[in-house]
């Protein structure tokens, strides 16, 4: 009922304001470039939706969105976005998943003056020396999570760490960060092959090593496998792996392998604010599933974008980019800031594996990194 | 730093027998699943000189259906069933719809034909369990580890893979070469038009073969969707595998592809262990992990290069 009456006001204020604002400037053209096909649709599916619930309970009429399917290939996403950009006409493109994909398309995009707000990937190189003053990266820089999952590892006493992540710049991203916050030492490092769905080998590895701790990053099917195969080997060492793995959207289909791993995450159901207890229900009434974080980071890039939109001109680029730098909206992660590269400064917390009913969740059990920017913010120079 | 040195130095090179047995167990393992893939594609290409892209696709097939049923009667082994049954009638089904008008068909025409199968395929799937990852798990009887002698600790499950995929070996040949059936199979192979002018049912006898291919793929993507995770897109990785273990085995032979798929499953699973353990001897770690998996991963393309090199029709292909 008080999340009801919240809503409520919540729209009406945001309408209000929209009234007063939604025929000063010119329209907003939006280009989302996204994965909806092949292996990894979920992610871009859960980004799309968390987008639109945010752009529809803004009700703004003056910004239009472009949805594409970029069948997570980086040449498709590339004509996309130069379709978009030329012939589409877009002031602001945003949507991308993938890493690779974000680099072949971010940098000549943010060079032709357009905006490019990242509801998911952020990598090092554009964190640092390749930062661009129009890109903004609404989740966190790749490496975040990793860090935190490090730090929290630390924290739970783990003194010996068998680490493994798959061979691809995302992956080295990781073990990256993990070191660079855990102290312990380093049982075994293992790189897997991308897209490898069977781990015996390495579980029997981590068997044979004396660690006392398993830190994996493993996106997607590759860590529903791996979690599953490690829960019956018979290893029982506590496992810590960044939220990728342990997404509302996969976790159903780990099923109990999961329960009770550690893994960090910047949001989660259960962060208690106005914003994230509306958005989650409204998530759940208009797409009839809970939302994972990758739907909470795809509503909070619209609401930044529609914070923007509602007090600058989109036409005017340093207008825009400065009310972008000032994140003026309510995030569903509470107070958001940016840093000085355009990457957010936030909590990054360690949540649970859960059951709620038949349901698998997660539930938040403490915080891994207070205010955590990125490595890389220091390199950065606009 | 104390642990991590003496790790370097105990399960390095020298790595204890357990662990060496335990990892050819999991390259039998590997290879063993990758025959039950091939055994479909192998004889397909074999006897009706088809390449099949849509093989992937199949396996996929078995692995839904067989999260869906197990969704829907709580039964692992009627799983398998649904899973062995589903993808064959979709094989069947597929082949009388499509396949048919392609033998006759060159090479480039049954790619690009086949391939449009995969896009069909993924997007229907799609369509109908939607784009998330499904839930098919082993039962709790069998998922633990048992304890074998020499003091190996495995996944019962994973040895219950490999004598299902021994049965399916010995079925298939017991099929080929010991029944009638498997008679006109083999004549279907050396010559279509002769044994068709003998009153063979040739039409027919194709459409069993594929649904056999089919069923094969489909009872491997149970088999291993059930440790891994059944989601759209799954067969296409495991397809190229299963090319390569046709290749090396010499292309229409079912011996072929047994000796291949345990070759590659050896030569990836061991390769992917050893190869960075005997880089570390002379470079730093982080390096050697990174460069040994690199190469690893290449590993069983350079055996097929090389078996090629030396035996261009594979391993127990028919020179011609």
């Amino acid at each position: 009922m008080i999340n009801k009456t919240i809503k409520i006001l919540t729209s009406a204020a945001v309408m209000t304001a929209t009234a007063l604002t939604s025929s000063a400037f010119a329209d907003v053209k939006v280009g989302m470039i996204t994965t909806l096909s092949g292996g990894g649709a979920g992610l871009g599916i859960d980004v799309r939706d968390g987008f639109m619930l945010a752009i529809k309970q803004s009700g703004r009429t003056d910004i239009e969105v472009v949805i594409e399917d970029d069948q997570r290939k980086p040449d498709i996403a590339v004509q996309l976005a130069d379709k978009m950009v030329q012939s589409e006409k877009v002031d602001v493109l945003t949507g991308i998943i993938w890493s690779n994909l974000a680099m072949a398309v971010v940098p000549s995009v943010t060079a032709q003056g357009k905006f490019y707000l990242s509801p998911n990937a952020g990598p090092s190189a554009l964190a640092g020396a390749g930062c661009h003053k129009n890109y903004f990266n609404v989740a966190w820089q790749n490496d975040n999570l990793h860090e935190a999952a490090g730090a929290y590892a630390n924290s739970a006493g783990h003194k010996n760490s068998f680490i493994l992540a798959p061979n691809y710049p995302a992956g080295k991203d990781a073990l990256t960060g993990y070191k660079r916050f855990f102290s312990g030492d380093l049982a075994g490092e293992i790189f897997t092959k991308l897209g490898q769905t069977d781990y015996a080998a390495e579980i029997a590895q981590i068997r044979a090593s004396n660690a006392d701790s398993v830190f994996f990053f493993l996106p997607g099917g590759m860590g529903i496998s791996f979690l599953k195969q490690y829960a019956s080997s018979g290893v029982d060492l506590p496992v810590v792996g960044p939220a990728f793995s342990f997404d509302q959207g996969i976790l159903q289909a780990v099923g109990s392998a999961a329960l009770g791993v550690v893994n960090t995450s910047q949001w989660n159901k259960d962060i208690d604010n106005p914003t994230n207890n509306a958005f989650v229900e409204s998530f759940k009434a208009e797409y009839g599933r809970l939302p994972s974080l990758y739907a909470s980071q795809g509503f909070d890039t619209a609401n930044l974008l529609i914070s923007a939109v509602a007090t600058s001109d989109v036409k005017d680029a340093d207008s825009f980019r400065k009310a972008l730098e000032a994140a003026n909206f309510d995030s569903t992660r509470g107070d958001f800031k940016f840093g000085s590269n355009h990457h957010p400064v936030q909590t990054i917390y360690a949540r649970k594996v859960i059951k709620e009913g038949d349901i698998f969740t997660n539930m938040i059990i403490g915080t891994a990194l207070e205010n955590h920017s990125d490595a890389y913010a220091t390199e950065c120079k606009f | 730093m104390g642990a991590a040195n003496s790790c370097t130095q105990t399960c390095g090179v020298f790595m204890s027998f357990a662990l060496f047995a335990e990892q050819v167990l999991n390259g039998l393992q590997s290879g063993i699943m990758l025959f039950v893939m091939a055994a479909g594609l192998t004889l397909i290409f074999g006897v009706m000189g088809l390449i099949n892209l849509a093989h992937g696709s199949l396996y996929m097939v078995g692995a839904f259906a067989a999260a869906a049923a197990a969704a829907w009667t709580g039964s692992f082994l009627l799983a398998l069933i649904a899973a062995l049954i589903g993808a064959a009638l979709v094989g069947m089904f597929v082949e009388m719809l499509v396949i048919r008008r392609l033998y006759d068909r060159d090479h480039l025409d049954q790619v690009l034909a086949t391939f449009a199968l995969i896009l069909i395929f993924s997007e229907g799937t799609r369509f109908f369990f939607g784009s998330f990852p499904l839930f098919l798990d082993v039962p709790k009887v069998i998922a633990g580890p048992i304890n074998l002698p020499i003091g190996i600790e495995y996944p019962v499950y994973r040895l219950i893979i490999i004598g299902v995929g021994l049965c399916v070996a010995l079925g298939l040949w017991l099929l080929i070469s010991k029944t009638r059936l498997g008679v006109q199979i083999r004549a279907g192979k050396n010559d279509r038009e002769m044994i068709a002018a003998l009153g063979v049912n040739i039409s027919a006898l194709y459409t069993f073969v594929f649904a056999i291919g089919a069923g094969l793929a489909g009872l491997a993507g149970a088999l291993v969707g059930a440790i891994q995770s059944v989601q759209v897109g799954m067969g296409e990785p495991v397809l190229i595998l299963a090319f390569v273990v046709i290749v090396i085995g010499g292309i229409g032979s079912i011996k072929g592809a047994f000796i291949g798929a345990i070759l590659v499953g050896l030569t990836d699973t061991l390769g992917g262990i050893f190869l960075p353990e005997l880089f570390k001897l002379f470079m730093e770690g982080s390096i050697a992990t990174s460069l040994g998996s690199a190469l690893a991963s290449m590993l069983i393309y350079i055996l097929m290069a090389v078996i090629l090199v030396c035996r261009p029709q594979g391993l127990f292909g028919v020179e011609g």
